[in-house]
């Protein structure tokens, strides 16, 4: 049976197309999505997936066809056709890969900006905070991902303060006065962190939400999103900090709404007991203190160390 | 096609005459002005780097085959890793570059020597004491922020190691742009009159291409550096928060060489690789000017897409969509040259010797690393990704799958050329699949690690992970294995080896009309350019070697 080579390029073309966008949809090797945003950048991730099964399949393809198929034979001592270039093909190869990021980059300032990427509120980089930064309206300015447009997140967000010190995230909940040293928040509110670094740099990482912002000792920084699935999800600093980076980690918890209700008031009272219930820095500090201790033999780090990270952590 | 009609009177022979000076092995220890020997002393001392930095890349993947800090302290951890970078980097891949530099640009042009000869000595010998000086910061507490050393950290932890590692990098960046001012002279000025810039072997464009973006980058690193160092040492604050300065400066100074440097460090292998495989494929170079051309495109888009190693950092939202655009741009030009090598392929009678064997691994790693490079680029998925494991894989696809892989492709080239004899093909096709292997082994799981959540630089990560860190310790030891028949190639050749003839693989670029290994000023007689730099397949029947040459030769004359 002999069949004609066009039609068998038809038919790889074809597998090859087929194969591509089963593979972008089911690779597997993303973690769950926990938020809407999440799973916009799964799918531009998918997408992006897809073209890139579908170059390799065809650049791999062209190269094990040539070994196999134009090797040299034995024998065989002259050389190949003298072809020097082919200039509506080559137009055609800088053309594809011209419309292709044309079209990613769109896809990706569109995802951008839903994710709030651009909102004006949390897109600008205000330089070291000499003054706090305000707009006009007296609302801080910050750096990282802010509200959607055109999204319901700007109203009442539950704002937590986080901070990241060697090697330690300390969550500060300015409307309950609640300090941890875990993350707990309630499903289906926007969440809005404000971050920032008592030391070195750190990076705040939520996998399970495609999120990450640096922080940075002496500036603002943001990061807006809303849970949409009740778990527990792991946070971690994604920037070297140290010699325990690795050990630099802590977990998100989405309740439901009682639950987060629960939590509050659970970890309210706890901290009532403490002697010093009425003054907020106070309570900052000693809770402080109390989340380190522990960790403070694991990380091998002295005393006194955990001592100046307090200082650093409250000028 | 630039042919020159003029008949040679007498055929180069094999060997050295009498009217040159001999070569003594004693030269390779000397400060010698030869571009060739140092090509060779550049090659070495990359290679006895890349040595030391592998060995630190083993103890570190020993360390994560288990997620527990184990085998070494963390803090020991994060000094193997700042040097295993600052090694490969600035040790390893940007000499072995200059090596390949050095030793071909002269003879590819035609010319006797490098523009300028002290100069060039000057700046090799600056190579040795700065990788001395960085390995000795191991008795004094070597580095441990990172090879991007930001501060504050580089400033708060360790001083003396931080103060070695910035003085190392000075000297060592020093010796990288007096390199490229010889490069880009000797390009330029020293070319014989037969042959125009478009007649060039394109090892030479690439070389441009790679000399300009040193010229323009290293000094904002040094000047980055320098600073870091006030800081450090004299408690001035550029960069530090706690008085008044900006961490996120430092970033920008340092991305603005380093991200180029990528580049400084893949040019010239694509370079390398535009020369290996039209000679091994015995086809011309398909599309000559776009290869050329498109060097030039990577080297000016790469000065302006440096913050996208900062979209998570303090990046403001509209400049992280302006590196985004510029940064998806630069696939443009690469796959250009991706496309153009496959067709240059595409048809030949491929030789598959060790030397293409190691280039078409070249395209199919470094296809991967290409590919992720436009993934991450795109501002959404790179905040998930940014310090993870993700961009671990992805830039060792592109300076292992690319440079190293390109490099060696070099080496099997050109080493009849250099040490005057052949390799064992054996070896060496064992080698690649041993290199191949334990290198997608590797790193290839890596992507996955940092999809699913484990971030870069850590010691200790989540147990849920060690399956896959195991197998990708189990690469890195296959890739440790795969280097030994590559040494014991080496040194059983430049002993042993068949005696290498003047052009072994009929390749028409200047560089294979003198004698392996060349005389000490490269030709016997200024050489004629009787055919461009890839043009097979049109005079020449047979592989013949020498014969068909001076067939040729008489043809060209006749013709006339």
């Amino acid at each position: 049976m002999n069949i004609p080579s066009n039609i068998l390029t038809l038919i790889a073309g074809i597998i090859l197309t087929l194969v591509s966008l089963w593979y972008g949809q089911n690779h597997g090797l993303l973690p769950i999505a926990a938020s809407k945003d999440a799973t916009q950048v799964d799918e531009l991730f998918n997408f992006m997936m897809t073209i890139a099964t579908g170059l390799f399949l065809l650049v791999e393809g062209v190269l094990v066809y040539s070994v196999i198929k134009f090797r040299r034979r034995k024998g065989d001592t002259t050389d190949g056709p003298p072809i020097e270039g082919n200039v509506p093909l080559e137009i055609f190869w800088t053309a594809i890969p011209t419309v292709i990021v044309f079209i990613l980059a769109i896809y990706s300032f569109e995802v951008y900006n839903t994710m709030g990427g651009l909102d004006p509120m949390a897109s600008h980089d205000m330089g070291p905070k000499q003054q706090i930064a305000m707009n006009s309206e007296g609302q801080e300015v910050a750096l990282g991902l802010g509200v959607s447009p055109e999204s319901e997140q700007g109203n009442n967000p539950l704002i937590v303060n986080v901070n990241g010190i060697q090697y330690a995230w300390i969550f500060t909940y300015p409307d309950t006065g609640v300090v941890s040293g875990e993350l707990h928040v309630p499903v289906d509110r926007p969440v809005q962190l404000n971050i920032s670094a008592g030391d070195v740099l750190h990076a705040f990482w939520l996998p399970e939400f495609r999120i990450k912002q640096d922080a940075i000792p002496g500036r603002d920084a943001q990061l807006t999103f809303t849970p949409n699935k009740i778990g527990q999800y792991p946070v971690i600093c994604a920037e070297l900090c140290g010699a325990y980076h690795g050990g630099m980690k802590t977990s998100l918890t989405v309740h439901t709404a009682e639950d987060y209700e629960q939590w509050v008031q659970d970890n309210t009272f706890a901290q009532a007991d403490a002697p010093s219930e009425s003054v907020a820095l106070n309570t900052t500090k000693s809770s402080d203190e109390e989340f380190l201790a522990p960790y403070a033999e694991d990380l091998d780090i002295e005393a006194e160390a955990i001592a100046q990270l307090n200082h650093a952590h409250h000028h | 096609m630039t042919t020159s009609t003029e008949p040679k009177t007498n055929p180069i022979q094999d060997g050295h005459s009498s009217e040159h000076r001999e070569r003594k092995w004693q030269d390779y220890f000397t400060f010698s002005t030869d571009h060739k020997v140092i090509g060779i002393q550049y090659l070495v001392t990359a290679f006895f780097f890349y040595f030391v930095g592998g060995a630190l890349a083993e103890v570190m993947r020993t360390e994560l085959a288990t997620p527990d800090p184990d085998f070494v302290q963390p803090e020991f951890y994060n000094q193997l890793m700042t040097m295993h970078g600052t090694i490969m980097l600035f040790l390893w891949i940007i000499p072995a570059g200059a090596a390949f530099a050095n030793y071909l640009i002269p003879l590819m042009i035609g010319a006797e020597d490098m523009a300028f000869p002290r100069l060039n000595a000057v700046a090799f010998w600056m190579i040795p004491p700065g990788g001395i000086l960085l390995l000795s910061s191991f008795f004094n507490g070597a580095p441990q922020a990172g090879w991007t050393s930001y501060p504050p950290l580089s400033i708060v932890s360790g001083k003396s190691g931080e103060e070695i590692w910035i003085l190392s990098i000075l000297l060592l960046g020093t010796s990288s742009i007096l390199g490229a001012m010889n490069f880009v002279t000797t390009i330029f000025k020293m070319r014989i009159p037969d042959m125009d810039i478009h007649s060039m072997p394109l090892f030479c464009w690439s070389m441009l291409a790679t000399s300009a973006l040193i010229l323009l980058g290293t000094p904002v690193l040094a000047a980055a550096l320098i600073l870091l160092s006030f800081d450090l040492i004299a408690g001035t604050s550029f960069f530090n928060p706690a008085g008044g300065g900006d961490p996120i400066v430092y970033q920008h100074m340092f991305w603005f060489y380093s991200h180029p440097a990528v580049y400084i460090m893949i040019l010239p292998f694509f370079g390398v690789i535009s020369e290996v495989l039209p000679v091994h494929a015995r086809k011309p170079i398909f599309g000559y000017r776009a290869i050329a051309y498109s060097s030039l495109a990577i080297s000016f888009l790469g000065l302006i897409v440096w913050a996208h190693h900062m979209f998570t950092s303090g990046t403001p939202g509209w400049l992280r969509m302006f590196f985004m655009a510029t940064t998806m741009i630069i696939a443009v030009p690469t796959g250009i040259k991706v496309f153009s090598w496959c067709a240059t392929l595409w048809g030949g009678k491929l030789n598959l010797n060790s030397a293409l064997l190691f280039g078409i691994g070249f395209l199919s790693s470094f296809l991967i690393g290409g590919l992720s490079g436009v993934m991450l680029a795109a501002v959404p998925f790179d905040i998930h990704v940014h310090d993870t494991y993700f961009i671990v894989g992805h830039f060792h696809y592109v300076l292992f799958g690319g440079s190293v892989f390109g490099l060696f492709a070099g080496v099997y080239h050109w080493f009849p050329k250099m040490s005057g004899k052949m390799v064992n093909e054996t070896l060496g096709r064992l080698h690649f699949i041993l290199t191949f292997i334990g290198f997608n082994l590797t790193f290839l799981p890596m992507h996955q690690l940092g999809l699913q959540g484990m971030n870069r630089r850590i010691a200790l990560y989540d147990p849920q992970f060690q399956t896959i860190n195991m197998i990708c310790t189990i690469g890195s030891y296959i890739l440790a294995v795969s280097t030994f028949p590559f040494i014991i190639n080496i040194v059983w050749s430049v002993f042993k080896g068949k005696k290498a003839p003047r052009n072994p693989w009929s390749a028409l670029t200047l560089e294979w009309q003198t004698a392996s290994p060349p005389i000490i000023e490269n030709f016997e007689e200024e050489p004629v350019l009787w055919a461009g730099p890839y043009e097979y397949g049109i005079d020449t029947e047979s592989i013949d070697g020498n014969e068909s040459v001076e067939e040729m030769l008489a043809e060209v004359g006749a013709e006339s």
